[in-house]
């Protein structure tokens, strides 16, 4: 979330899209409910009549994997209705940047400019800027490249920034402005409707109410989850839903922004800590073979032009050092070379990593806290795919489906060859230590009671296997020993591996007295600090009493509220640097002051800022002597960017714009362009996928989650006061398909396709109603995935056997939430 | 007028400390009483926690006695949740404890794996084994596959990667534990890394 929980009250308009908020993040409805109570509306956008559609004031039906349709409509409509907030937009975003003249989109292929058929894959330099002049980097006193100059820093040479040519009018046609407005000329009610299979009238409805937070003092939220992320072009909902919010001016003020509500306790924490095949934590980039060869050219490539992450390479070897230590030096590029390089010969996602399995490729297979038996898409291949494993080692509280894998009631296990360990895993209340909330706050919990019999955390797990691997590469030798040898891992306290010890690390410190420092403005490139992740710099920083978690800002529990904004300062800690709603230099136009006086977060007063919230963008500056002075507001509202402008386009991704395309298997043909799915798609010729058509299995089925169960039910499916509340599994069908097919409400039913095939009970409701897609009718059907074969309790067939195993190409995230099947009475 | 139960205690002045590890945490308001020995949280210390479920990060209040977990309850301090829980928050004690349905005794959860196992190749069922047999045939078997898989060049980069190896999970842990699971499977030389971000 760009903003958190208790900023929902400050909304005037909410859409929630993609999420069933009541139900599976039940605390965000108490917010809303405050804005509801001041005067809000909200607009629910889903397939289904969810509990949170029951409490809205506006809800319209949607086809499952058709958010590019409907958000593209909306900026057609926010476009042609002079309804975007042209002042923020024109300031803060790339609108008025030209782009490259070779830049097109050809309806007939579906293709933008530069696709290579042969790599299946976009080459983007005509989707990037037209240079104005060629600045080079500065490196005096002064300038933001000084620092590179400095004793100890690792050669490089800074980047020069390319200026963009700009036309402020937004009339040059080149311009991202008009680009982007002549795309969605194809995007028109009538279309959309067809498309989403949505009601003209309420369409209407929906865009004018929500679009209304164009007004400069309005604003409004958006919020989504896994059903506007899981689609093979999850990245550009996401994307699309963004660009609304900066058309209208919503993003950085409080009661806006883009609210991506998280599904997992530690999810955000996972995030930042880079648990991603091309991630480094922090939002670096992990090194790659072809890419990062060195630490230089990881420099070179990865330090911004311009923008703060002119600093990048400040936290990237002060992550080295704490990585390495003592042993990380300038003399050995800080290690790097010790790190493992992502070749080019394999795709490594969740979705291929299966395959791996398959042709030997993994042999062994670590799972923390994850069963991908249960959650992967396309299950059956998955667990078929681990029996081929050598061995596996699970750390969970209980038999998931995945360390049971070989009991799966489709495998034989006399047949299996794999060893699996299942190591007993604590639960939150038998260990300390820090968990992220969607809102990035971070939150300390205590240990309450003893792991129970001989289960351990996962910190204790860590610590014991890594001293035994240690001790046989320093017993034996073998493949490169060096980068084990020389990792530093000394999270000791009294002699007992320790949370708090890792908190300092991620914190970070002066090398030279261990100074915890309060910011990652004090991080440098020359080796003297440690931080293993610097966005979290300042959680845990107390020095006067480092082993105690409550006197530390993540265990802060004030209840203050400065601003009656629900920022709450003193409680927990928000990375970065306590902000809690980050881009907040948006809320205030071009001369700092706040689009709406009463949720002012930062604010210029014609000498200094005055601020609510810490403010996201260079307020003032710090002489060598100390001296602070005030910066004059300036356009610089996203300053992470190298524009320090957001991107209505952009050359990173597998689009430059968000177009619309149909999921993997659609019941529908794609009628805005050429093309069926995205080009991009991956995965797609793999054996085990066997792509269904609509014509054997024409109904569109969608997935999601209750409020009394949990992911794939490992842990709710053993608590019994859950079971009890939601015993079973069902697939959810409307009334008109319930009759089409002779089924009754409760009636047990086979739903299948050319990966599985399930049997569960028929849930009958009106809540689903067929939709009018194209010209035809189209039944869409919805199923909960909470249920596996393990547990003692409550167990039911594997929905996700279902699921296609094809994905997005920026993310990799599976399609799961929108393929088709068929059911039939039993 | 309504009393919340911390309020009472606050007024009336009964809640005192009883633990160090409250005296040295400070993180809530303690208490501990001298009252009707029938009351399910006398005598009990009181720890913050945060909800193990969605990422509301709603606050909890646990409560211990003698070492047992006792009750967990919404925290009526917390800004973002103000003392409310969900079904599943609400019922967040069960994880470790439960009403056994013939005696109505509270027990351990009997779904939980609280001794280290193993499943050996082509067996139905598991076998339970000690910590140490399973730390020493793990890393066995971890130092095998990376000696036999490891990658030490690839188009003339120093690489140092086991490609034999993937690694997947980590919402659910800690953060300083998510450190510790990154720093050892990157070390390692594992690349195909990945948790529960998407799936």
């Amino acid at each position: 979330m760009t903003n958190h929980w208790c900023d929902l009250q400050n909304a005037d308009v909410f859409l929630t899209c993609g999420s069933n908020n009541v139900e599976n993040h039940p605390i965000s409805s108490k917010w809303v409910q405050k804005a509801l109570d001041k005067g809000a509306t909200w607009i629910v956008v889903d397939p289904r009549y969810t509990r949170s559609a029951a409490c809205a004031d506006i809800y319209s039906p949607i086809r499952a994997g058709t958010d590019i349709a409907f958000y593209g409509g909306m900026f057609n409509y926010i476009i042609q209705n002079n309804l975007m907030q042209t002042e923020y937009v024109v300031n803060y975003t790339n609108a008025s940047y030209l782009i490259d003249p070779d830049f097109n989109f050809d309806v007939d292929t579906g293709l933008f400019s530069g696709w290579d058929e042969a790599k299946k894959s976009y080459t983007t330099t005509t989707w990037g800027y037209q240079t104005a002049e060629v600045v080079e980097p500065n490196t005096a006193t002064g300038g933001p490249f000084a620092w590179t100059t400095a004793e100890g820093v690792p050669e490089f040479t800074p980047p020069a920034n390319k200026v963009p040519k700009k036309d402020p009018t937004l009339e040059d046609p080149q311009c991202v402005f008009q680009v982007f407005k002549k795309h969605y000329e194809r995007y028109d009610i009538d279309t959309v409707c067809a498309i989403c299979g949505m009601d003209k009238e309420t369409l209407e409805l929906v865009y004018k109410t929500y679009c209304a937070t164009g007004a400069p003092d309005k604003s409004g939220s958006i919020m989504y989850a896994l059903g506007q992320t899981q689609h093979h072009y999850g990245a550009q909902n996401t994307r699309a839903l963004s660009l609304v919010q900066l058309l209208l001016g919503n993003v950085g003020l409080a009661g806006g922004g883009v609210n991506a509500l998280r599904g997992e306790p530690n999810v955000q924490g996972a995030t930042d800590m880079a648990m991603l095949v091309f991630d480094f934590p922090g939002y670096m980039k992990w090194p790659t073979v072809q890419k990062y060869p060195d630490l230089r050219t990881w420099m070179e490539v990865e330090t911004a032009s311009d923008g703060y992450y002119t600093n990048k390479p400040k936290f990237f070897i002060s992550a080295l050092k704490e990585w390495f230590g003592e042993n990380a030096t300038v003399e050995n590029d800080f290690g790097y070379d010790w790190l493992p390089k992502i070749g080019s010969d394999a795709d490594l996602s969740i979705i291929s990593t299966f395959d791996h399995m398959d042709t030997g490729r993994v042999k062994g297979y670590w799972l923390w806290g994850q069963n991908p038996a249960s959650s992967a898409p396309n299950t059956k291949f998955a667990r078929e795919a681990m029996s081929k494993l050598e061995w596996m080692v699970c750390v969970d509280c209980v038999e998931t489906e995945t360390a049971s894998f070989w009991k799966a009631p489709d495998l034989d296990p006399a047949t299996i060859d794999t060893e699996v360990y299942l190591l007993p895993a604590a639960l939150i209340f038998e260990k300390p230590g820090t968990v992220v909330n969607s809102g990035r706050w971070l939150q300390w919990r205590y240990q309450v009671v003893e792991p129970y019999d001989q289960a351990k955390s996962d910190l204790d797990i860590c610590d014991l296997l890594w001293k035994e691997i240690v001790g046989l590469y320093q017993a034996e030798g073998g493949a490169n020993p060096e980068p084990i040898l020389n990792m530093k891992w000394d999270y000791y306290i009294d002699g007992k591996i320790d949370a708090r010890a890792i908190a300092q690390a991620l914190n970070g410190y002066t090398v030279e007295d261990k100074n915890l420092l309060t910011t990652f403005g004090d991080l440098k490139a020359d080796g003297s600090t440690s931080c293993a992740l610097w966005i979290y710099a300042g959680y845990y920083a107390n020095n006067d009493a480092p082993l105690d978690p409550a006197q530390q800002r993540v265990g802060a529990r004030g209840t203050e509220d400065k601003g009656n904004l629900g920022l709450y300062q003193d409680w927990a800690y928000a990375w970065p640097l306590n902000r809690r709603i980050v881009y907040n230099r948006a809320s205030a136009d071009a001369e700092g002051k706040p689009w709406n006086e009463e949720r002012m977060l930062v604010k210029w007063t014609g000498e200094k800022w005055e601020s609510n919230d810490v403010p996201d963008f260079v307020a003032s500056t710090k002489a060598s002597d100390g001296t602070v002075t005030p910066v004059p507001p300036n356009n610089k509202a996203f300053f992470m960017n190298w524009e320090q402008n957001a991107r209505l386009m952009i050359s990173s991704m597998d689009m430059p714009t968000p177009e619309h395309y149909e999921p993997f298997e659609s019941p529908t043909q794609n009628v805005l362009n050429g093309r069926q799915n995205s080009p991009c798609i991956r995965f797609t010729e793999h054996k085990s996928v066997q792509q269904g058509s609509k014509e054997e299995y024409p109904i569109a089925v969608t997935t999601y989650s209750v409020v009394e169960h949990w992911q794939t039910g490992s842990q709710t499916r053993s608590c019994p006061v859950l079971v009890e509340a939601m015993p079973s599994q069902f697939v959810e069908i409307s009334e008109e398909l319930a009759q089409e097919k002779g089924i009754e409400n409760g009636d047990e039913v086979r739903v299948f396709n050319n990966r599985g095939s399930v049997v569960l009970n028929a849930f009958v409701t009106c809540r689903l109603k067929p939709l009018m897609v194209n010209g035809e009718t189209v039944h869409q059907a919805g199923m909960v995935h909470h249920w596996g074969w393990a547990g003692e309790i409550s167990t039911g067939d594997m929905v996700n056997d279902l699921a296609p195993n094809v994905g997005d190409p920026n993310c990799f995230i599976p399609e799961y939430k929108a393929f088709l099947i068929d059911i039939e009475k039993i | 007028m309504q009393t919340t139960r911390r309020g009472f205690l606050k007024a009336t002045g009964l809640a005192f400390a009883t633990s160090l590890a409250y005296g040295l945490t400070n993180q809530s308001e303690a208490f501990a009483l001298d009252a009707d020995p029938e009351w399910k949280l006398v005598n009990t210390e009181e720890y913050t926690s945060i909800c193990c479920y969605c990422s509301g990060g709603c606050g909890s209040l646990c409560s211990a006695r003698d070492g047992e977990l006792i009750s967990v309850e919404g925290d009526p301090d917390h800004p973002i949740n103000q003392g409310g829980l969900c079904a599943k928050g609400a019922s967040m004690f069960q994880l470790r404890n439960v009403v056994d349905e013939k005696t109505r005794k509270v027990i351990p959860n009997p779904n939980r794996v609280t001794r280290p196992r193993v499943r050996k190749p082509g067996a139905s069922a598991w076998e339970e084994i000690s910590w140490d047999e399973a730390i020493a045939s793990i890393a066995r078997r971890v130092k095998d596959t990376r000696d036999t898989t490891f990658v030490e060049m690839d188009q003339g980069v120093i690489a140092n990667r086991c490609d034999g190896m993937a690694s997947l999970g980590g919402s659910q842990q800690h953060s300083e534990e998510e450190y510790g699971i990154v720093k050892i499977m990157r070390t390692l030389g594992i690349v195909a890394l990945d948790n529960q971000a998407r799936v």
